[in-house]
């Protein structure tokens, strides 16, 4: 196993900046927050970001295209440019297994390319988590928080940062680092996961009712007059959907310049009023409704859609955030265990 | 005072005075209270809280209860109740549908502040008098209340309530806030800091809506942002501009009518200070109008609907400074 101490960090972050644009979550005044490396940067050690990683691959907005009009002529401008090669080092567990449910969306025909470009442009180094929070309950979909997937897995014990590759692009990043880097055993790394496994033992949410959520289920759950309680205080804003990494529904609109069209698409919300209004209407008329639809889509639809994967990564965003503390985690408790 | 609200709630549903009672349910930790509308004595006394945390403004669910049928109780703290009484004014909620009963508080604690003091994994959290004691997967901590008061609570407009069908506990008095220090510093800057102060703070908005959604001045049944054919509908900042656009449109909209409950900025994912917007037009028309509060007094003309030869000339804008 590869390492470094924690004091030369900056090194190996600076060298990886060299070589190809890097990410990584930074603490600022309201928590922590991925951002383009600049030198000085240090990585937060922040249990998790406030947005998510998914803005990587599936940015809040981006341009898809533009139309120059002159008189009767109408010229395609490319605008495209999400080729460019990408480090995110220090997601999460939650975050990289985010991935995942979102591939299943945008890589599965029609391929999204500008997602797919995105993603084999990325090298993920992904960071086991150390202090994670109340608000955690990945375990609760079988995701080890001590053993994070991505290109790279690593790890922080005893001063030092740990690495293993997962994938070519892992082992072709860390070999571009191998002079800042030392071959040490990987004695440290078990110690440090079997504490994270500990400390995730004690967590309040790590083990919510999964089971219950199955597609013969589907009607049994839909109709469930719990969703009127558990949806009266929703506000219908979209909170939960932009903090969340697999939240993957988008709009896309075009925006008159007055001598062309900047087609452009952004993170839609199934909360809004005006959701799938392009198509004909918001089918769902009440809050209720809409409050379902996200919670059946992770829960159920997702799942019977993706052999058994669920749509919810556990990373506890949404129960932070969320204006009224409405959130998941209470949605399984009511409806897939407490009854 | 969780045991008074409680009884209170009981006896109201019990008596048949009311169908529902609109409060606080206790959530998965000590902080995530929903707002709740409890429909029998049992399921208040199993989850009704009211403890520092339970700071949501629970006067705009009134808006939707008043359209249903029966009488819906609510508890509102002295804050809550300048809501209550402006969107009353603005003739959005059905007065005889209500029993409000009024209920004091202390202030109300953010916890985002404890995580900021890098509390974390919390397991349970108890009040004891000014202390809060935090157990968390970490280690015991002991925790001042007035280091993690709400930002809003620190600087308290009012410990009276202004309307309320009944009253628990003592009534409290209009206080001396510091709440326009912080305008006052904003107003120094010179326009290029101010204007970098807001683009830093704006540029995280991620245009959830949750501000808007949650404010009790923004009850329009659709709003021009949600409305395809406004031409200025958007679900995205589309740059640093169009943030700005949208918050300061809001800020236009709820001029004279915001009551500075400090909504906005509770809600926020993104921890933008959003209620300065709106801190700063009230001390403005104090300035250029007359002292005036939201919601104190129902019969009050508001300075923006109203005409005085007192008031203060359109060109005056140009003698300001800068």
């Amino acid at each position: 196993m590869k390492s470094i101490s924690l004091s030369n960090l900056p090194e190996l972050l600076s060298a990886i900046a060299a070589k190809e644009a890097l990410y990584l979550p930074v603490d600022t005044k309201e928590g922590a927050e991925y951002k383009a490396y600049a030198e000085g940067d240090s990585l937060s050690l922040a249990c998790n970001t406030n947005r998510s990683a998914k803005d990587f691959f599936f940015p809040q907005v981006e341009d898809m295209a533009a139309f120059k009009v002159e008189g009767k002529k109408i010229e395609i401008i490319d605008v495209r440019k999400e080729t460019e090669d990408f480090v995110i080092f220090g997601a999460r567990a939650c975050d990289v297994k985010s991935f995942e449910v979102l591939d299943r969306v945008f890589l599965a025909d029609p391929v999204d390319t500008f997602y797919k470009n995105r993603r084999e442009h990325s090298t993920v180094v992904a960071l086991a988590c150390s202090a994670p929070e109340e608000t955690c309950f990945c375990s609760s979909f079988g995701i080890d928080a001590a053993e994070p997937q991505g290109d790279v897995s690593a790890w922080i014990a005893e001063g030092r940062m740990f690495f293993k590759p997962n994938t070519q692009k892992g082992e072709t990043l860390l070999s571009a680092l191998s002079a800042l880097l030392e071959e040490s055993d990987g004695a440290a790394v078990e110690k440090a996961k079997e504490e994270t496994r500990t400390i995730m033992g004690q967590l309040p949410l790590q083990n919510l009712p999964t089971e219950h959520f199955k597609p013969e289920k589907l009607m049994e759950h839909f109709n469930d007059p719990k969703w009127k309680e558990l949806s009266q205080a929703c506000i219908g804003c979209g909170t939960c959907t932009f903090v969340c990494p697999t939240c993957q529904c988008f709009d896309i609109r075009d925006f008159d310049t007055g001598n062309g069209i900047q087609r452009y698409r952004c993170w839609d919300s199934c909360m809004y009023s005006d959701f799938t209004q392009m198509a004909a209407d918001q089918p769902r008329h009440t809050q209720l409704e809409r409050f379902r639809q996200r919670f059946m889509h992770k829960l159920v639809y997702y799942p019977a859609n993706n052999e058994g994967l669920f749509g919810c990564v556990g990373c506890g965003r949404c129960l932070a955030k969320c204006p009224i503390s409405m959130n998941i985690a209470k949605v399984m408790k009511a409806l897939g265990g407490d009854k | 005072m969780q045991k008074v609200i409680r009884e209170k709630a009981i006896e109201l549903l019990r008596s048949g005075k009311v169908d529902r009672v609109l409060g606080w349910k206790e959530g998965e930790f000590f902080y995530d209270q929903t707002p709740h509308l409890f429909l029998s004595p049992e399921e208040v006394e199993r989850t009704f809280v009211y403890n520092g945390f339970s700071g949501a403004n629970l006067s705009k669910y009134l808006v939707k209860e008043g359209l249903k049928e029966g009488v819906v109780a609510v508890f509102l703290k002295p804050c809550d109740t300048y809501s209550f009484s402006q969107l009353l004014k603005e003739h959005r909620i059905a007065r005889d549908k209500i029993w409000a009963v009024g209920i004091p508080c202390e202030g109300k604690l953010d916890i985002e502040l404890l995580r900021k003091m890098g509390i974390r994994g919390i397991k349970t959290i108890e009040e004891k008098g000014d202390e809060l004691l935090v157990s968390t997967i970490y280690g015991e901590k002991t925790v001042a209340k007035k280091d993690v008061l709400a930002e809003r609570c620190a600087n308290c407009k009012s410990r009276k309530h202004v309307l309320y069908d009944e009253l628990l506990g003592e009534e409290g008095e209009v206080l001396d806030s510091a709440r326009f220090d912080q305008i006052e510093k904003l107003e120094q800057m010179t326009s290029e800091e101010r204007f970098a102060f807001w683009q830093n703070e704006l540029s995280r908005c991620i245009r959830c809506n949750a501000c808007r959604n949650v404010c009790p001045a923004c009850t329009c049944e659709k709003c021009v942002f949600d409305n395809a054919d406004s031409g200025i509908a958007s679900k995205a900042p589309a740059s640093s501009f169009e943030e700005q656009n949208f918050h300061i449109i809001r800020a236009f909209h709820v001029v004279g009518r915001c009551t500075d409950c400090g909504e906005c900025s509770r809600v926020c994912p993104q921890g933008i200070p959003l209620h300065l917007i709106n801190r700063k037009f009230i001390k403005d028309i104090n300035a250029f109008y007359g002292a005036y509060q939201a919601g104190e007094n129902p019969d009050e003309r508001a300075p923006l609907t109203n005409y005085s030869t007192e008031d203060m000339e359109p060109g005056d804008v140009f003698k300001k400074g800068e």
